[in-house]
Formats: C-alpha cells, structure tokens, sequence
C-alpha cells in the first residue's frame, strides 16, 4: 500500500468513526502534512467538519528555522566627511559623516548603519522666500539675521548643521553679488562652529560665480556646496571642488540617467567619490514623493549593487512638502496646522530615510526634532531595547 | 531574483482558445493582464470548470500564485485583499493591493459609542485627485475577558456597518464566541500563537475564515507556526512579527518586516510568503503626550507601510494623523512607470468667449485637478492651457527646465486662442514668475500676469487682480 491510500485509507476510517486516537499510528506530521494533507482537506470539506477538528489533533508544530535572508553586495556607499577641524585645516569644531553604507537603509539584519542621517535646517540669507506660516512663526525673531538665526536652528531647534541658501544672489529676485553675499557665509561660520551647507539660487551662472568666490574664501573647511546642475559648466565646479577641498551636492530632476551624467562628469573633473552627495529632487508627499523615492531605491541599490556613480550618499530636501496645500491650508476639517503641517514635512523626510537618504534638509522644528529623533534610535550601533521585555501582546487588551 | 510572472508563462497554461468569456479578446491579452496584476486567472471560467483543463489549472494556480499569497478578508462588497505581492520594489512593478488599514474599537464601549466609532470609521473618506481615500477594516479588541460581551459586539458592528473585521482575542473561547455570530463574513482571526495555535487553527479551519499568526519577537516560531498551518490545509494567513515601538526597538521591527519579505520574495521561502501585518496602535500603550503619540502613530504607520506592511492596525481617527498615511499609501501604489497626467491642451472653465482670460499650467494630474477646482471656485469663465510638463509638478518642472517660457509660448500658439480672443489675457503660475518677461516678447499682443504661487489663492487673485486687469485689457 502506498503512503497515500495509506492516508486516505486513514480517513475513511475517520469519516465513519467521526474521530479516531491515532495511538500506533507512526506517521510523520511533517510528511504528512506536505504530501497527504490537501487530498484530505479536499475532502474533508466536502465530508466532514468534526472529523477535520479531530483529525487536527494529530498535527504536531513542525519546528523551522528561518533563515536571515543576507546578500553580500559587491559595492558601498562612500563616507562624506563635511566640516574640517582646525587639525583638518578648517575652523570647525565638530566634524559630521555621512554615508558609509554597506547595504539597504536599516537592514539590520544585514549590518547596523555606519553613520546616523542628518539633519540640516535651512536658513535663507534673506526673508525673500515666502515662508509658509507656521514655519515663519518659528523664525520670525531672526528672520533678517542668517547669523542669529542659523543660531537658533542649532542651540534651540538641535540641528545638526545649517543649510544656508543665497537667495538673494538670483538675478531674478536681488541679484546681490556674490562678493557682497559671501559676507553672510562669514557670518555664520563665526557664528556657529559646525559645518554649513552653503546654497546657491538656481541660477546655473550666478551660482558658478558663488562657489568660485566663497569656495576659495573657506577654502579648507570642507562645507558642502549646493548644487551642481546639469545646466552648469561641471567642468569648472570640478576644477573649484577639487581646489578648495569642498564638497559638492549634484541636484538631479528626478531622472536617474541625469543623476547618474551629473555624478560621472563630475568624478571625471576631478571630484573625489567620498566629496560628492546626490540629490536626485524631493517631491512633497503627494506631489510626486514616489518618484523621488524610486528614484532614490534605484540609486542606492546601483551603488551597493556595484555602479560606482552612485556610490555617494543621498540628500533629500524634505523642506519641499510645504509645497503642499496639506502641508499649511487652513481647512478645518483637516486638523490643526501646527500639527498637521510638520507631520507633513517629516512624513516627506522618512519616505526619503526609508529610500536611503543620509541627509535632510528641513525647515520645521518640530518635523526635524522628529526626525532627528527617529534616527538617532534607528542608528544605533546595538539596540538598547530587549524585545521579550515588552509587552507587545498586551495592545489587544490596552485601555485608551 | 524577483519572480516577475511574464505574459508568457500565463498564455502556457491558458486553454489557448481565445473564447473570450473573461472579457479579453484573447488568451495572450488576458495573459498580459494576469501578469500585470490588473486581472484574476479566476476569470478564465474554462480552467477553472472545465474538467479536461484540470491538470492545467494546477500548474496555473501554481504559476500565478505571488510569492506573497494574497487573502481576502470579509465578504463582498467591502472584502479587502491584501498581500499578493511579486516584489520588493515598486520599480520593478507596480505594488497591489494596498496596504489595508483597520481601526480599533472595543468590545467595553457602550452600544452608542461603539456603532458611533465604526460609523465614523467607515464614512471616513478624503477625496484627492479623484480618488476617494478610505480606511479599509475595523479591528475589534476583546479587552473584556468576556466572550459573550466580545461576540455581542461583534454582532453590533456587523449589522452596524459593512467594512470587515479583525477579530482580535487570543482566548479561543472568546474567538469562538464571537465566531459563531459573525463567523460567516470571513473576518480575521487574530490571533494563533505559540500556545493556543490548536485551538485557533481548528477555528481557522471550521469557520473558513483567514487567520493571524502573532510570534513576536521570533521569527523561527513565527515561520513553524506558518508551516504548521499550511501543513494542515489553512492557507489563508497573515503574518504578524510583532511591531515593537519602544525606544529603540523600532529598529528592530523595521528589519524584521525587511527581511520577512525578501526571504519570500527572493528566496521563494514559502512558509513565510504571506501578507505581513502592523501594529501602529502599540503605540497608545506608551506613556506620553496625546499628540506626540498621535504623530508616532502616524510616521510608524508610514514606515511600516514602505516596510512592507499589507494590514495595519492604527487607532487614531485624526484626519490629521491619518492624512499622511493615506496619501503616502495613493502615491506609493501607483503605477511607476507613468507620471499621473492630463492631457495636454485647452480645457473651458464655465463658458468662455473671447474676451475671456487665459491660465497656464502644466500638465501633473494634481495640479490640473486642483486648478481646476479654484479656477471653479472663482466662479469665473475661463480657458486653462495645459502644457505637457511631462506629468511633474510646475515647480519641479520650472527647476528641471521641462517648463520653459518657450513651452509655454508654443503651447498657447498651437491652442488656436491667439486668433479667437480678442482679449489676450494670461495668467501664468506664480512658482513660473520668472517666465514672464520673455513671455510678453514670445508673444506679441498678449498681456502676461503673473498668478498666486498656490493655485487655492486664485479665487482672491481673481478678484482682487485680475477683474480689474481684464478691465483695463
């Protein structure tokens, strides 16, 4: 008889004696259960429902083990060092890395995160910007001082550095001159001994002009300069990079193939990998957010999959979703501006941590508090926390 | 690798005679339907009930079976389905049945507050880009210990309300109480665990409905239990690795739901290659601040969400806690390779003639819906101009260069308003301020304005603007 008229021979027992101890029955539950058990439950359906409950008493816990599905991957995610010590050669007093990483974004179970994400908060050299309300109440003491208010970004809102954007250098709103707006980039760095991301306008010629002049005029301090666009010549950004010692962020729109041009061109110019950030375009939550959070997956696996362009850690302007009408409209069905506003603003800044983003430029307190928060606890080299000491079951039966 | 279902691999064990009962002209378009996930093999009749095609509905089902099963949860109409899914990453295809979301309501509330709480959960709705967002199950929690009171609440929802539930109890007794009065809407059984998995799985098994397997914190029980179960004939599962929030415990969840999902998906690993579920609600066990906990909820909600998470247990109704969740859940399961767009071209707002005024825009779904909805607002006869921004956003697109004044000078000559209006009056959006200088030289005869940055002000601009503007044309 084989093993499976064995089986059925087995039911048909069950089926007229409606339950059955099976007491020298030798039958491996395992094997059982692979081979046999749909031909049974078939029936068993169609048959007899005590007999199933029954007959359940025989199937034993089929003790697996899983196994952690590791991949060892032929490339990593260079280490950006930004800020100098006065040792490195710059006026800093701390020094931040970023990047380093040696597989997905938080998968642990692979190897903890090399470095913590960052957080930058922005600071604009002046209040041209229209602010969205709850964001400009949280400036609104410092909004005509860079210097008082990158100030206030770090000692009362904890940024880990400064994102000063040069707005007033766009030909089309101020056009200050670069020699003259360099001014608020000393001012600041006296002001503030960690490093600061310094931005340009947009304007691809203005903005070439900005880095010529205040990168040789911090030459040595290892800031970072945001951004080099497609539209620049990258040829002469390299050449001023690889003088001056800075770091360069490369701004893609949201294409990877630009990103992926932008990266190569500027390695070639002279740029060293571990000198170079990608920001491949952070769209609001809702307004195309997943295109940057595709596009960020894609880079970030190339470069751990291999693809040296992409090999740099990612930057993500999270600032972005108070471009969103969810962000900061006054709808009162909506909720509360001040909550929903930065919970908009840090939802945005998670999607891109969950992509690979390793640094956040953000506006709100409050969504960077939270989000500087949560990666501090995601980073850790070892968990704190021991998981059989929390009562995760008990949420069934919690009172709120 | 990713086991992508190629068209191919489906025709292979169609009945190949193009009847057409699934409504497809042909059995290799059916097929490419059923590979891209927007058609159910269950819809070719002929394999299913034809009994010559036996052998090959048995492959077939093995062969469109995803690496994540998928498991229906409730009764039609509002049954949901979650799982099913083929990959980790949404570029690779686009994501299926979203994440399901489920609130929590207590076997201890009153009968009023009770059918009040699911009432609201299930009108809940936020409309966007013509899309109605809606939160999908209600969870009931036994917190009572008393299995008559959890099955009368049961009963309560049920014929209260028609969204499906989540059973959640793990006394056997209390489960089957509430069983035998609501057994028959397939709810979730919530759930077998290392000690009472007998007891559940029977019910699982007796009541045909899908079941929960809670291991947290061990994914080898978690895995046995799985394995125990689909021994046993009881498909139909949902995973349920624990989602621990406290403190840096975090971490920890966002690995394990990370690695859950590549073991199914990349190592075919079939004892855990079903739907992955989520606890965001853990979080209301903590000490704290309201709205500190309602915002934990909400962004742990979000990550567990783009961590794989198929079911989500949350229990904040906010709008504003849920906003975030339930727009990052549209965006992130649309299909990645075409951007959300309208067609280019002029579209009439009211009944325009030809001294009416001219906006300008590009062509990303959201901001055609939502200038087309202040332009109604204004109450005001227009033309809207829509430029084929590649579907980006008109402040993405002025940065990425894919909206130049040269677009849109072009886009306003080929629209044949140059020759009909005898007003030329354009309205350009205020994030593309910077086009209009060379506008008015691109475009002799026209006068260009610049609008509001955010498209919600237009109502004002229109009347505190542009009436006056358009007088003076």
């Amino acid at each position: 008889m084989s093993g499976k008229d064995e089986v059925l021979n087995l039911f048909k027992l069950l089926d007229e004696a409606g339950e059955l101890e099976l007491e020298d029955v030798t039958i491996e539950a395992e094997e059982l259960a692979i081979e046999f058990l749909p031909v049974m439950m078939q029936a068993l359906v169609k048959a007899a429902p005590e007999a199933a409950v029954a007959l359940k008493k025989v199937v034993e816990l089929k003790a697996e083990k899983f196994e952690p599905p590791v991949f060892k991957y032929p490339g990593s995610i260079a280490e950006v060092q930004i800020g100098a010590t006065r040792a490195e050669g710059g006026t800093r007093g701390k020094v931040i890395k970023i990047g380093g990483d040696t597989c997905p974004p938080f998968y642990r179970f692979e190897s903890p995160p090399k470095n913590r994400p960052v957080v930058a908060l922005d600071v604009f050299d002046q209040p041209v910007v229209p602010l969205a309300g709850p964001v400009k109440s949280a400036y609104k003491d410092v909004l005509n001082d860079p210097a008082e208010w990158a100030k206030k970004a770090i000692q009362v809102y904890g940024a880990d550095l400064i994102s000063l954007h040069m707005v007033s250098t766009d030909p089309t709103i101020k056009d200050t001159p670069v020699q003259e707006a360099a001014k608020a980039v000393e001012r600041v760095l006296q002001a503030v001994d960690i490093p600061i991301i310094v931005g340009g306008s947009g304007n691809p010629q203005k903005d070439l002009q900005l880095f010529q002049y205040v990168g040789e005029m911090t030459a040595g301090e290892r800031l970072v300069f945001a951004s080099a666009t497609i539209d620049m010549n990258l040829e002469e950004v390299a050449k001023i990079m690889k003088k001056t010692g800075h770091n360069v962020i490369a701004l893609a729109f949201l294409d990877i193939n630009q990103a992926k041009e932008l990266s190569r061109k500027l390695m070639d110019g002279g740029v060293p990998r571990d000198h170079l950030i990608l920001d491949p375009t952070t769209g609001a939550l809702g307004y195309g957010i997943e295109y940057s959070f595709s596009v960020m997956e894609r880079i970030r696996l190339a470069g751990l999959m291999g693809d040296e362009a992409f090999q740099v850690p990612i930057s993500c302007a999270a600032t972005n979703a108070w471009a969103a009408r969810e962000a900061w409209m006054k709808v009162d069905e909506w909720g509360p501006r001040e909550y929903r506003g930065p919970l908009w603003e840090a939802t945005t800044a998670i999607v891109g941590l969950m992509a690979g983003a390793n640094l956040f430029m953000m506006m709100h307190p409050l969504a960077a508090k939270i989000v500087k928060g949560l990666v501090e606890l995601l980073s850790k080299p070892k968990l704190d926390v021991k998981l059989e000491e929390v009562n995760y079951r008990d949420w069934v039966k919690m009172r709120v | 690798m990713p086991k992508i279902l190629r068209p191919l691999d489906v025709y292979k064990v169609l009945p190949q005679t193009n009847c057409g009962v699934c409504g497809e002209s042909t059995c290799m378009a059916f097929a490419a339907k059923v590979a891209d996930g927007v058609a159910d093999l269950k819809l070719c009749k002929p394999l299913f009930e034809d009994p010559k095609y036996k052998d090959k509905l048995k492959v077939a089902l093995e062969v469109a079976r995803p690496p994540v099963k998928d498991v229906v949860i409730g009764v039609p109409p509002s049954q949901v389905v979650v799982g099913g899914k083929r990959v980790m990453f949404r570029h690779e295809l686009t994501f299926h049945n979203p994440t399901a979301i489920a609130i929590d309501v207590t076997d201890e509330m009153d009968e009023q507050s009770l059918v009040k709480r699911a009432k609201a959960i299930e009108s809940f709705v936020f409309e966007r880009i013509g899309q109605q967002l809606k939160l999908n199950l209600i969870a009931l929690r036994c917190v009572s210990d008393v299995p008559e009171k959890f099955a009368k609440a049961a009963d309560l929802l049920a014929k209260n309300v028609s969204l499906p539930l989540i059973l959640c109890s793990y006394s056997p007794d209390a489960m089957e109480e509430a069983l035998t009065v609501v057994g028959n809407k397939r709810p979730l059984i919530y759930a077998a665990t290392k000690e009472n998995w007998r007891e559940m799985l029977e019910l699982a098994d007796k009541y045909k409905c899908p079941i929960a397997i809670s291991s947290p914190g061990d994914v080898n029980m978690l895995k046995s239990l799985a394995s125990t179960f689909m021994g046993a004939g009881v498909e139909d599962i949902i995973l349920d690795p624990g989602t621990f929030v406290k403190g840096d415990s975090l971490a920890e969840t966002i690995s394990t739901f990370a690695m859950l999902r590549r073991a199914a998906i990349e190592k075919e690993d079939k004892a855990v290659g079903f739907p992955l579920m989520a606890v965001p609600a853990v979080v209301w066990m903590e000490e704290g601040d309201e709205v500190e906990k309602k915002m934990k909820e909400s962004y742990i909600a979000s990550i567990l969400m783009t961590r794989f998470a198929d079911l989500m247990v949350m229990h904040s109704l906010d709008f504003w806690t849920l906003m975030p969740v339930l727009v990052w859940r549209q965006n992130i399961y649309t299909d990645p390779r075409v951007p959300p767009s309208v067609k280019p071209g002029v579209y009439e707002i009211g009944k325009p003639t030809d001294v009416s005024p001219v906006f300008i825009t590009g062509n990303f779904a959201l901001t055609y819906f939502l200038v087309k909805g202040d332009l109604e607002n204004s109450k005001i006869d227009a033309y809207l101009v829509v430029t084929d921004s590649e579907g980006i956003s008109v402040e993405s697109s002025v940065a990425g260069k894919r909206l130049t004044a040269e677009k849109f000078a072009e886009a306003i000559k080929t629209s044949g308003l140059d020759r009909k209006l005898k007003k030329k009056v354009l309205v350009i959006p205020g994030r593309a301020a910077k086009f209009s200088g060379e506008l008015e030289e691109l475009l002799p005869g026209w006068k260009v304005l610049v609008g509001p940055r955010d498209s919600s002000d237009i109502p004002a601009y229109v009347e505190k603007v542009l009436k006056r503007e358009m007088e003076s044309a």
